[in-house]
């Protein structure tokens, strides 16, 4: 525990304002804890509480921020407005819509399982806050430093995969079920790639915590690793099912997929979940690859403000693409994960492996890895740009001629009213 | 290893966010793929055909203006053409040249309509489709200019059409003219190349050559198969004899191919245009008809238009008094949808959508 809120500066902040004493003097400055000795624990439970509180409700109104941010940008890209009549910029629009929902009746499907049901958007937010947990959001400030950061953020992100089937499956509804089996089928391809472009920023930082990544980005990852932050990017698009891979609730084709059947306040949880799973797929982003809280200038006081502007611009690239690409189709989908991205993952894992293990013996002490420096940092951007530049072009060409050739008919029409098989 | 798999029926529709209306299809999937396609119409059922009986020949009018709504231009003028040959009387020149231009107006008008749904359909979230209306919308207000209205438009009269254009009508035709060709290369730029909407549209929906001569499909989508069959050129009516301007065929008879003539066909609109203007000569706009018309007994008429959907007709018979004895409408919508079970069985669930987008129907021309 004592490491625990030596390193954690915001855990530490509050626990001191409760519980200072001598006892803690190590790491409390100022000894003028306002509770009485003997009462640590509940420091400690104040301290803890605090943080989820905030990050709980800053993940739900940075949510409802991003629905106002999205609908303006949208509108922007369509040369419209955008809500604009509700609060300063129509900032309150989020507001009137959720005071909508809530006074909306709450309907559930006769035949739908009401406990699977019901569960679902519990199930959605819940994943989603956990990976908040991780996320280091300045400096020092963070609600866990996991030594497995990584891996449990992609862990706790595919729980809405299930989330999503059980939608699918309680609903007693076949658009809920189209959305649910696409969404099975094309998140645990996804999962793959995803996987496999973490594992370059791992490599490099030596760690799996959030907070050594960034650490270790003397060199913002994105320019070490352009690969793997292409692949993320894509990925976890897909993971949140945005354009061009929002084939689970493509409107145009299956209604709203999984979430057909829901309204009312159970909808508006699925659509908080779904939009603060942008801004936390932002937040993973910023965090792995732009350098998290760490900016030119005052890092450790401004890491917040860098945090955030880090986050909006991923933010933003989201809700660009969303406005301007069309949808893929499923099979195209599937390919593009099998055919693209996972080969790409793995030239990208493979080149930064082998560049790690020169650079790493080179400032290697007796028998451990050394610390890659700046100036290596810079040489490996270089050649993964120029691996990135080569293989895009290459596998890009090769599944565009893939995909180009006219697809196979499964069934052939000979007359009215029969279908037969081709072969 | 082979796994088995049962059936599944989804209606899709009638409502349904790209049906395009009150459309409704029962189909059957195995899987994603799509085994069996039941179209069923009729939700939009009004009765156009009947009420036609019940009124004068004028009135009628009113009615064409709702069948298709995307474009009550084309459906006057097929209306008028029928009313005109049923009375034998002819059309001053000056009121042919503003029909045409008109209805090529209505006829970008609707293909931008086409297009956007298609690529809102294709899941590219409203951008295209906000492209389209607003270019969609300066027609519109020219039509506003024109006749008061801007959908319902009952703009053209049998001899002619309604009222001379105002004053400011020619400079803000003048101005869109100059301006629109730019915000179409801008839409074609921006989506003809688009590898997304290439790979989900090149190859998708095939339809072949004879089947849509044997389905007596036509408008786009028949060109799009390949056949160069254009009314306003097999039978120029009004002055499409004295204009110059191309036909666009493709090749594949696939979405893209179709995506690509309506493409097309909005700039061969504008080349119509812009030489109406040019050629537009002084005159009468109309042929002085009474109020209400009196064909002699028992003659009947077609009347026939490449409307932005295909070939639209108006089969009228007389009975002597001032109410057709019958009004049939050959609607372009209806009988190109007569191909739907070739061009969808077989392919999946997205490409159903998208195909369906590309056949561009419109459900006031379908169920009339």
């Amino acid at each position: 525990m004592d490491s625990f809120l030596e390193n954690n500066g915001m855990y530490r902040g509050i626990y001191c304002y409760f519980s200072g004493n001598e006892g803690n003097a190590a790491w409390c400055k100022g000894l003028d804890g306002i509770l009485p000795l003997g009462w640590e624990w509940l420091g400690y439970f104040i301290a803890g509480f605090t943080i989820m509180l905030v990050l709980v409700n800053g993940a739900l109104l940075g949510a409802a921020l991003f629905v106002w941010g999205e609908r303006r940008i949208l509108g922007r890209i369509h040369k419209r407005r955008g809500p604009n009549r509700w609060g300063p910029f129509g900032l309150l629009q989020p507001i009137a819509d959720l005071l909508k929902l809530l006074i909306k009746e709450d309907l559930v499907p006769t035949i739908a399982d009401r406990v699977v049901f019901t569960l679902v958007p519990v199930v959605m937010l819940m994943s989603l806050l956990l990976s908040l947990a991780v996320i280091p959001f300045a400096h020092n400030t963070y609600l866990a430093d996991l030594n497995v950061a990584v891996l449990y953020f992609v862990a706790v992100g595919s729980l809405s995969t299930i989330a999503i089937f059980m939608a699918g499956w309680s609903s007693g509804n076949k658009y809920a079920i189209f959305g649910a089996m696409r969404s099975v089928a094309m998140l645990i391809s996804y999962e793959v790639p995803l996987v496999m472009s973490l594992v370059g920023v791992v490599l490099i930082a030596g760690s799996m915590s959030m907070v050594d990544v960034v650490n270790a980005q003397h060199v913002p990852f994105i320019l070490v690793q352009p690969l793997g932050a292409l692949i993320f990017l894509l990925g976890i698009s897909a993971e949140l099912n945005r354009t061009p891979f929002d084939i689970m609730e493509a409107e145009s084709e299956i209604i709203a997929g999984y979430h057909t059947e829901y309204s009312g306040i159970k909808f508006g949880l699925i659509q908080a979940a779904e939009m603060a799973g942008v801004l936390a797929a932002s937040a993973v982003l910023a965090t792995l690859f732009l350098g998290g809280w760490s900016g030119p200038v005052f890092s450790s006081e401004l890491g917040a403000v860098w945090f955030l502007l880090k986050l909006t611009f991923f933010a933003f690239v989201f809700i660009w693409i969303r406005g301007t690409f069309p949808r893929l189709r499923i099979d195209q989908i599937m390919a593009f994960a099998w055919k693209f991205l996972l080969p790409l993952a793995f030239i990208n894992l493979m080149s930064t492996a082998v560049e790690v293990y020169f650079f790493g013996f080179y400032n290697a002490s007796a028998d451990q890895l050394g610390v890659i420096t700046r100036n290596e940092l810079w040489v490996m951007a270089a050649i993964n740009s120029g691996i990135a530049v080569v293989a895009i072009t290459l596998f890009g060409r090769v599944t565009r001629n893939r995909m180009e050739t006219e697809p196979v008919r499964l069934h052939k029409f000979q007359s009215a009213g029969t279908v037969i098989g081709v072969n | 290893m082979a796994f088995k798999t049962e059936p599944m029926t989804i209606n899709i529709g009638p409502q349904h966010p790209s049906t395009h209306g009150v459309f409704r299809l029962r189909v059957t999937f195995d899987g994603e793929v799509i085994v069996d396609v039941d179209p069923i119409f009729g939700y939009l059922h009004r009765g156009s055909e009947k009420l036609a009986e019940e009124r004068n020949y004028v009135q009628v009018l009113t009615l064409t203006d709702r069948l298709d709504y995307t474009a009550s231009m084309t459906n006057n003028q097929a209306y008028c053409l029928a009313v005109e040959k049923l009375m034998g009387v002819s059309v001053p020149e000056r009121g042919k040249y503003l029909r045409v231009m008109a209805a090529e107006l209505q006829r970008i008008a609707s293909h931008l309509i086409a297009i956007g749904f298609f690529l809102q359909d294709l899941g590219a979230l409203a951008t295209p489709l906000m492209y389209c209306f607003r270019l969609r919308e300066s027609i519109l207000d020219l039509f506003e200019m024109l006749c008061g209205a801007r959908i319902t438009v009952s703009y053209m009269r049998p001899g002619g059409v309604f009222a001379e254009p105002p004053e400011d009508f020619w400079p803000a035709l003048r101005r869109f003219m100059e301006e629109s060709p730019g915000l179409i290369e801008e839409l074609e730029n921006l989506i003809m190349e688009n590898e997304i909407v290439v790979v989900r549209t090149k190859g998708t929906g095939i339809l072949g050559i004879e089947s849509a001569i044997a389905n007596s499909v036509s408008g786009p989508v028949l060109r799009g198969s390949g056949f160069a069959w254009d009314w306003r050129k097999a039978d120029p009516y009004d002055i499409y004899d004295q204009i110059d301007f191309d036909v666009p065929v493709g090749n594949n008879g696939d979405n893209y191919d179709r995506f690509q003539v309506r493409m097309e066909e909005i700039k061969q609109s504008f080349k119509i245009v812009s030489q109406c203007i040019r050629q537009i000569p002084d005159g009468p706009i109309r042929t002085e008809l009474p109020l209400v018309l009196r064909p002699p007994a028992w003659q009947e008429s077609y009347g026939r238009v490449e409307s932005p959907k295909g070939e639209l007709g108006f089969y009228l018979v007389s009975d002597g008094s001032v109410a057709p004895y019958r009004c049939k409408v050959r609607s372009p919508s209806l009988l190109n949808l007569h191909v739907l079970k070739e061009l969808l069985v077989g392919w999946k669930l997205a490409d159903m959508i998208v195909t369906l987008g590309s056949i561009d129907i419109n459900m006031g021309e379908v169920d009339r």
